[in-house]
């Protein structure tokens, strides 16, 4: 169907976009690859340009770096957990009939235009402190201890802070798929007596699968590099150090850049892994 | 490298010349520094200087953690993106020892007496007899207490506790229904918040980062029983979210009553008696406490104003560092704040001004507590390191960070305190390794 | 649907979707009115909800601390111009691949998308030597072109799968009609292409806006946006939840205001290719 005269100039079209892509992929990356193999470390004055594999050795061998693996692998996973799961529930409430639902939609996104480090600093100070905290009266309201939010359940504050930052960009992909469900499978669904969980389950869910699908990829290409809320809220204590969060105190707080470098390459590896991992799933799903 | 240094400083010489012909040209600065109310101050005044001057500033200030995050990559780059940097005691010696700052040896304006300064603070500020960073601001750390909460427990507060007595002290005016903790100290992980106050406390105990062979002590006794004691402590009589408190947090909770005693930055003072404190008609101070063996666990500390060698605006920045620091800018902050403003802990004068020393209580408290610091000795034990609250290599800022996370998940009872110091132990060994020593 | 609800039914949604949208909403609210309290009223205990005295003092406070005309004006800058600048370069990709797709396509796509998974601060030191060899470190344009490439992907990705929807018989009445490429993407393509374009320039202006990391790092002040004002904001010494909240409110307040200006043409196109 195509022409070869449409397919040279689709090339044409593609080629900046590859260009700038490999560029931005290639010189940064070259560098950083070059660095990783060096022992550079500004403070010291060190610059050695060949250390071999050094500092991958020590990365790799250093009790942090399974952890931060761990703690990103969770992390990534609860705010997936909850923004899909509440996502596809606000989606279905936000379908039915009621009274100002511009306005609620509006309320419901809100989230989404806060920028992370103010969501994170709200939340922290205004929200999880444990002496000034709104939680903080709340439970004392019912006579309960103030309970300390960031050390106690440090993990579950921050996937709560992130979730609420992305549960609106999920709400509304859900929602543009529930909507295109067509009322009549559902009604010919209710006619047949198919009990609401069955409908539920049956009907709306696998029609939301390719939805689903989507969310999950293009959020983790964005969990996967959360900083902001950690760099706000524990600072990696606590058991929050995220590979992200790792490579940066190797390279800013212990100003090692190489060892950092290795990491950042390292980092880069395990994302792709998963992004193949994922692209296999919502491949499948794309394609048809 | 003298003869490089000498080149330099001629070229520095001539530049001044330069930069005094040149005067009259307007420039713009760039100055980065911390959001601390003493920093907003002198931002707020900085017209006066730069209408003397005919030069302008922009200001770049930012939260401390974003501020170091972005002057250390400037810096270590190269940038030259800033002309006059905000730094600390910590940074200073090791980022004049690569070169990096400018001499303030020469250059400053006449009235800018060296001399006058507070000789723990400028040393901590100079390599080989070469000051690279002004001291803005000093401070040591000391108990802050409320007098009548004490009097209610029946006790009296020395005026060089030891730890005992605070401990004591602290559980004897604890009363949790009442929201009463007898002791806020800095819990939050990070080099410069739970780790300065753990390490000036550790050296009144008698424990040390590193032997003389450069090896980590935090499988030592000393360093158990700092611990040990300090989780004690914080468990009897400490703020429920404590694991999360840093300067700031602990100010709060001290100025809304909810502290007993409060051991932390002599530059607190002024906040906790001053116009936001609920309690300020009711606070003493003491020297940090000590555990009989000789050394306080007190700290030694300077904001200061450096500039770094990529500035292309050298001599200005001087001008205007000379003016900051300068005794006018004291006089200038008493004329429209008050003395008790007025940025402390840097000048020999400030403490021999009579107006000041009635308008500030605890002036004599602060001027002892930075001269009981020294950085050179800072243990009971031998140490191969200078520094107080830290060890000045380029390394500490990483692992303490790293080690500080380690005490605050023990504080927040995620941990025991052996796991704490034995998670600690092989991160710093770890780490040193790794940086070849 | 078609058929008629119970009105009892509606109230009943009605309820219940004011009151998650409301909490969900609440942190926004919560800001937003501490950000007229004194300092000392942002921590009283119990808390007060409206009846306190309003004050606009912390945003005077605010402004006067800092410059934010200037951040403000960087935001804009830079978020529309990285926007821009990607739509650029993204649409005719998009377009190449969604209707001439080729065997390698799907890689290609894949790969781009893979490039977005780069951890930031792993380049961190490679990018500001560059910046700094040539010259343009604290400059709009540097941020324009990182943002820009940070975000290429998603554009490219989000414009791919809406076009891909466009149906290609459309495509072939205009070929038979001896259209050439040029007119085909002017006349046919374009005018259905429009939504989908301006729901990606939407939400690229949103990722680009709220970036905190490079923003932070490559600007000192000529470029440097509403992300770093706000760092000058938090946990300064003594009380600071209603300034803080101030410098928030001041900091969200424009993106917020579009975003729900433009939520219609956002979410039309928003589906990622989600729905057949």
């Amino acid at each position: 169907m195509a022409t070869e005269h449409s397919k040279s100039s689709a090339r044409l079209m593609i080629a900046p976009a590859v260009f700038v892509l490999l560029v931005w992929m290639l010189v940064p990356l070259c560098m950083t690859l070059y660095f990783s193999f060096a022992d550079y470390r500004p403070m010291r004055g060190t610059f050695d340009a060949w250390i071999g594999f050094g500092n991958y050795a020590s990365f790799l061998t250093s009790s942090s770096f399974l952890s931060s693996v761990m703690v990103t692998l969770q992390m990534v996973a609860g705010i997936l957990l909850i923004t899909i799961g509440g996502g596809v529930a606000l989606a279905l409430l936000l379908d039915q009939p009621m009274f100002g639902q511009g306005i609620v939609r509006i309320l419901v996104i809100a989230p989404f235009f806060v920028m992370p480090t103010v969501s994170a600093l709200v939340w922290k100070n205004m929200f999880f402190n444990v002496d000034n905290g709104l939680f903080s009266y709340l439970w004392k309201f019912f006579g309960a201890q103030p309970y300390d939010f960031l050390s106690q359940s440090p993990l579950l504050s921050i996937v709560v802070i992130v979730a609420w930052q992305w549960l609106p960009f999920a709400t509304l992909i859900l929602l543009t798929a529930v909507q295109s469900l067509s009322s009549e499978q559902l009604e010919a669904a209710e006619m047949d007596g198919a009990p609401g969980y069955s409908r539920f389950w049956y009907i709306i869910l696998p029609h939301l699968s390719r939805a689903i699908t989507v969310v999950i990829l293009i959020q983790t290409i964005f969990l996967l590099s959360i900083f902001a809320e950690i760099f706000v809220t524990t600072n990696g204590a606590f058991g929050t150090r995220t590979l992200t969060y790792l490579v940066y105190q190797r390279v800013l707080e212990s100003q090692n850049i190489g060892l950092g470098s290795a990491g950042g390459i390292v980092a880069v590896i395990l994302a792709n892994v998963v992004a193949i991992f994922l692209m296999r799933i919502v491949g499948k799903n794309l394609d048809t | 490298m003298t003869l490089k240094r000498n080149l330099m400083s001629t070229a520095v010489g001539f530049g001044l010349a330069a930069g005094l012909a040149s005067a009259a040209m307007a420039e713009e600065i760039t100055i980065a520094t911390v959001n601390n109310g003493d920093m907003v101050r002198m931002q707020k005044l900085s017209p006066q200087w730069e209408e003397a001057t005919g030069n302008t500033i922009n200001w770049v200030v930012l939260e401390e953690n974003v501020l170091r995050q972005n002057v250390t990559t400037d810096i270590s780059t190269g940038g030259g993106q800033y002309d006059v940097m905000t730094i600390g005691t910590y940074e200073a010696p090791i980022w004049g020892n690569n070169d990096w700052l400018v001499s303030l040896n020469e250059g400053m304006a006449e009235d800018w007496n060296a001399d006058d300064l507070l000789p723990a603070i400028r040393g901590g500020l100079t390599v080989d007899g070469t000051l690279y960073a002004a001291p803005f601001y000093g401070e040591s750390s000391m108990v802050m207490y409320r007098t009548d909460l004490m009097e209610a427990a029946g006790l009296e507060m020395p005026d060089a506790p030891t730890w005992t007595q605070i401990r004591e002290a602290a559980a004897a005016m604890t009363d949790r229904d009442a929201d009463i903790n007898g002791i806020c100290a800095r819990g939050k992980a990070g080099w410069g918040e739970n780790m300065a106050f753990l390490t000036a406390m550790s050296n009144s105990f008698g424990a040390r980062w590193f032997d003389m062979d450069w090896k980590a002590q935090f499988d030592s006794p000393e360093w158990k029983e700092t611990i040990d004691f300090y989780l004690g402590m914080m468990n009897e009589s400490g703020p429920a979210g404590a694991a999360n408190n840093g300067f700031n947090e602990n100010l709060t909770l001290f100025q809304q009553g909810k502290c007993g005693m409060w051991i932390d930055a002599t530059v607190a003072a002024s906040f906790v008696t001053g116009a936001d404190s609920t309690v300020a008609d009711k606070v003493g101070f003491a020297l940090a406490p000590d555990n009989g063996l000789g050394k306080r666990g007190n700290w030694l500390w300077a904001w200061s104003l450096a500039i770094p060698a990529s500035s292309e605006k050298q001599d200005i920045a001087k001008d205007f560092i000379s003016w900051a620091t300068g005794q006018s800018y004291t006089a200038l902050v008493a004329g429209e704040e008050g003395w008790a403003n007025v940025p402390p802990g840097t000048r020999t004068s400030l403490y021999e001004n009579a107006d000041y020393l009635a308008a500030a209580p605890f002036a004599q408290m602060t001027l002892d507590s930075i001269n009981s610091a020294d950085p050179s000795n800072p243990s009971v034990q031998e140490v191969p390191y200078t520094g107080v609250q830290f060890v000045a290599i380029p390394e500490f800022s990483g692992i303490a960070t790293q080690t500080g996370q380690q005490f605050s998940d023990a504080l927040a009872g995620n941990q025991t305190a052996d796991e704490a110091l034995a998670n600690a132990q092989s991160i710093v060994t770890e780490e040193m390794e790794a940086a070849g020593y | 649907m078609a058929r008629a609800i119970s009105n009892r039914k509606k109230i009943m949604w009605t309820a219940l979707s004011w009151g998650i949208g409301l909490l969900i909403f609440f942190p926004i609210l919560w800001t937003f009115l501490t950000s007229f309290k004194s300092e000392a009223t942002a921590i009283s205990d119990p808390p007060v909800w409206f009846f306190f005295d309003w004050t606009t003092q912390n945003y005077s406070d605010v402004l006067e601390r800092s410059n934010y005309p200037l951040a403000l004006m960087n935001s804009i800058i830079i978020a529309v111009g990285s926007t821009l600048l990607g739509i650029i370069i993204a649409v005719p990709a998009a377009w190449a691949m969604a209707f001439v797709p080729g065997k390698k396509t799907k890689d290609v796509l894949l790969w781009m998308l893979s490039t977005k998974m780069l951890p930031a601060v792993g380049v961190l030191y490679p990018l500001v030597l560059i910046a700094k060899y040539f010259g343009v470190m604290d400059s709009r344009i540097l941020l324009i072109v990182v943002l820009m490439l940070i975000n290429l992907p998603i554009i490219v990705w989000m414009l791919y799968t809406y076009f891909r929807e466009i149906p290609g018989e459309i495509l072939e009445a205009a070929r038979m009609d001896g259209a050439g490429l040029k007119n085909e993407i002017i006349y046919v393509l374009t005018p259905m292409a429009v939504p989908g374009i301006a729901s990606t320039i939407l939400l690229n202006i949103i990722l680009a806006w709220n970036e905190a990391f490079w923003t932070i790092i490559l600007t000192t002040v000529n470029a440097a946006p509403l992300t770093k004002f706000i760092s000058s904001f938090s946990a300064p010494e003594g009380l600071f939840y209603a300034k803080l909240s101030a410098a928030s409110i001041m900091a969200i307040a424009p993106i917020l205001i579009m975003g729900w200006f433009s939520q219609k043409q956002l979410v039309r196109g928003l589906t990622f290719g989600a729905v057949k």
